[in-house]
């Protein structure tokens, strides 16, 4: 059970190497993948979340503390898969058409995926019908799309007008982000949800997957 | 009309070594632009930034387009008649889509030339246009600097604005930004020096290389001056978001002076852009008028440095406003005003003896401890900067240099009690210390040592290597 604590200080402490060792020394004496996410990896997520809305972590700890937990995850993953055991829910994410600034976009990637979410980057400048066949081949439950220019965010009912048209709309939610962008903005497009900052958006994207199920 | 040719450079020393001498208005190499204007040359004035509504932009919008800066530049300018404003420039900062099409920048540069002009010659207007393409060389992953489609369109775009009317051209360059960005994400103080210290400043001088050329062929178009805004700008605005630490951006902010620097020495000649709040070490280390914004560009984004921002400048600018409706008219008028009555502020203190920098201590004294960010943009921590920069030699061991200068302005300002630190900041500016004291020895030596963390996120040939 040693172990067990140590990668909570592995990922607590952003230590990638060592989170990667103790994982594998674990897996070696038989302990079940589940057991090490359950005890270890979510309650470090969740205080490094923790710390991270006390403001005693920056972006950099967080971020960090998530390719700690990556790389403990690269280790258990295949087994989980041979074992049938249920992966954790999966975001598309990605600027609009038009738009390069993908900044934000890549804080809210990496706080999602540190938060064990499964994420698919589709990076900037993101066609509508790009977004549509990522939604059909990649299967996600949640789409994030961001917008710094006051001219790229009608791009983002482009792509929700090209969802519905595609008939893949009600299969995801839709959440949105950027620095113009306002929930109004948000009720007005048909989209999901809005969140002001990266942090809150991981929080949205828990809320309404509670939702769905 | 400056028609001469434009010297490369390196700088060896500072153009204003006198702390002193580091005012608002003045600049040991004035800049005369456009219709009648002298920037540097005594007094400050408005640069005037402006965008538009959300809305689409499409052919079919297009007219709805021209319509909005039609009215834009006939709004700013009538009210900077009104109020008699000695001069004004404006700043036409492409969008995107308007760089994409490099012809739709140029007409819309050419329409903001024809109000200027017609306020030139029924007015007396002293006025200078700046445009700012887009750098959208960062269209691919990795982005490729010297090649491809964006950077055709790019310089097509730059050819175009120049024989449109643009009076100064700027650009918001963007090489190295693609490490930056991971690097600062992460606080890999090593990766964020190669990114400022090695890609940027060679990317800048290819760029600028560049514009410089294209400058030389339009007489009257002179090339100002660039930005870090990608690099450290986005360190401030995270900061601010609690989600870097204060004093990670103020040190970012010191070392990006070195790849805007490098504007200069291909042949820049100023205005620097507004967003480069690392501006005044330019301007000490080049003796070339700045452009900075600060609180009037409050409609843009926060800044600590409403204030301070001001006491070196030589334009004085909003940064970036939309065109939406107010109660007093729409907004780029509107700020058009406020920066109207800022710079009439300034010019009449300096029009008395000791005014200006009587002015300039107390727009100083106003901010310069209450931030990291603040405390390395005073006139004195500005001097510092920029004697640690042309101490050392090459782009990459001056980036070291102005990091180290940075860090014991604000280690002097915790221990003198002026600035107040919360623990966390004070382990990062601990840990940024130490980094910087372990650097290798010369550039070739670090790229190695980065390689696997960066080798796949920039294209090697982009940058010379």
């Amino acid at each position: 059970m040693a172990q067990l604590k140590e990668l909570y200080e592995a990922i607590l402490n952003g230590d990638a190497k060592k989170a990667h060792a103790v994982t594998q020394a674990a897996i070696a004496t038989g302990m079940e993948p589940m057991l090490l996410i359950a005890e270890s990896m979510v309650p470090a997520m969740d205080e490094v979340g923790r710390l991270f809305e006390e403001e005693e972590y920056f972006v950099p700890e967080l971020l960090l503390a998530g390719r700690a937990m990556r790389s403990a995850m690269e280790l258990l993953r295949p087994l989980m898969v041979a074992s049938g055991e249920k992966l954790s829910a999966k975001v598309v994410i990605g600027t609009v058409k038009g738009d390069l600034h993908d900044i934000g976009k890549n804080i809210v990637a990496s706080m999602l995926e540190g938060s064990g979410f499964d994420v698919i980057d589709l990076g900037t400048d993101v066609a509508p019908e790009k977004f549509v066949a990522a939604v059909n081949e990649q299967e996600p439950q949640v789409v994030c799309m961001s917008a710094l220019l006051t001219v790229t965010m009608p791009a983002m009912k482009t792509t929700i007008d090209a969802l519905k048209a595609a008939g893949v709309r009600t299969r995801v939610k839709v959440l949105i982000g950027g620095a113009p962008v306002t929930m109004q903005y948000a009720r007005e497009i048909g989209a999901d949800g809005y969140s002001e900052n990266a942090s809150a958006a991981v929080g949205l994207v828990r809320s309404l997957l509670a939702e769905r199920k | 009309m400056i028609t001469t040719k434009r010297a490369k450079r390196k700088y060896s020393s500072l153009a204003i070594p006198n702390v002193d001498q580091l005012l608002y208005g003045v600049c040991p190499h004035p800049l005369e632009s456009g219709l009648g204007l002298t920037i540097g040359g005594g007094s400050v004035f408005a640069e005037v930034n402006f965008t538009l509504p959300p809305m689409n932009m499409t052919t079919e919008t297009w007219p709805e387009v021209v319509a909005h800066y039609e009215q834009m530049a006939e709004q700013i300018l009538r009210r900077a008649s009104a109020l008699a404003v000695p001069g004004i420039v404006l700043e036409f900062e492409l969008l995107p889509p308007m760089t994409e099409r490099p012809e739709w920048g140029a007409e819309l540069t050419s329409l903001l030339k024809r109000h200027l002009r017609t306020y030139h010659d029924k007015h007396h207007l002293s006025c200078a246009l700046r445009v700012t393409p887009t750098d959208i060389r960062d269209q691919l992953k990795p982005p490729f600097m010297r090649s491809g489609e964006p950077w055709t369109r790019l310089k097509r775009s730059l050819e175009l604005c120049a024989g449109a009317g643009a009076d100064i051209l700027s650009i918001e360059s963007i090489g190295g930004k693609e490490v930056h960005d991971q690097a600062l994400m992460y606080g890999d103080f090593q990766g964020i020096v190669f990114a400022l210290g090695v890609l940027a400043p060679r990317d800048v001088s290819w760029l600028w290389g560049e514009i410089d050329e294209i400058c030389d062929r339009y007489p009257g178009v002179v090339p100002g001056g660039d930005s870090a805004c990608g690099f450290a700008n986005t360190a401030m605005q995270l900061a601010h978001q609690k989600m870097l630490p204060e004093v990670l951006a103020a040190v970012v902010r010191a070392m990006s002076a070195v790849r805007s620097l490098a504007a200069f020495e291909q042949g820049a000649v100023g205005p620097s852009k507004d967003c480069a709040y690392e501006g005044p070490v330019m301007k000490a280390i080049t003796g070339y008028p700045i452009s900075m914004e600060g609180k009037s560009a409050s409609c843009a984004h926060f800044s600590p440095l409403g204030n301070i921002a001001a006491a070196m400048c030589d334009l004085w600018s909003n940064e970036s406003v939309q065109n939406v409706r107010l109660l007093s008219g729409n907004a780029p008028e509107v700020f058009t005003e406020l920066l109207a009555y800022d710079c009439r502020l300034m010019n009449t203190a300096a029009a008395s003896e000791g005014g200006a920098l009587q002015m300039r201590n107390w727009m100083t004294a106003s901010d310069e401890w209450l931030s990291p960010q603040a405390a390395v943009l005073s006139p004195a921590a500005t001097i510092k900067i920029a004697q640690a920069i042309v101490g050392a030699e090459t782009p990459y061991h001056r980036t070291i240099a102005a990091g180290r200068a940075a860090v014991e302005i604000l280690k002097g300002g915790i221990a003198q009690d002026k600035l107040r630190l919360s623990r966390k900041e004070q382990q990062w500016l601990t840990r940024i210390d130490v980094a910087l004291a372990d650097f290798p020895q010369d550039e070739a030596t670090l790229m190695w040592d980065l390689e696997p963390q960066y080798g796949n996120l920039y294209d090697k040939a982009s940058y010379g290597f």
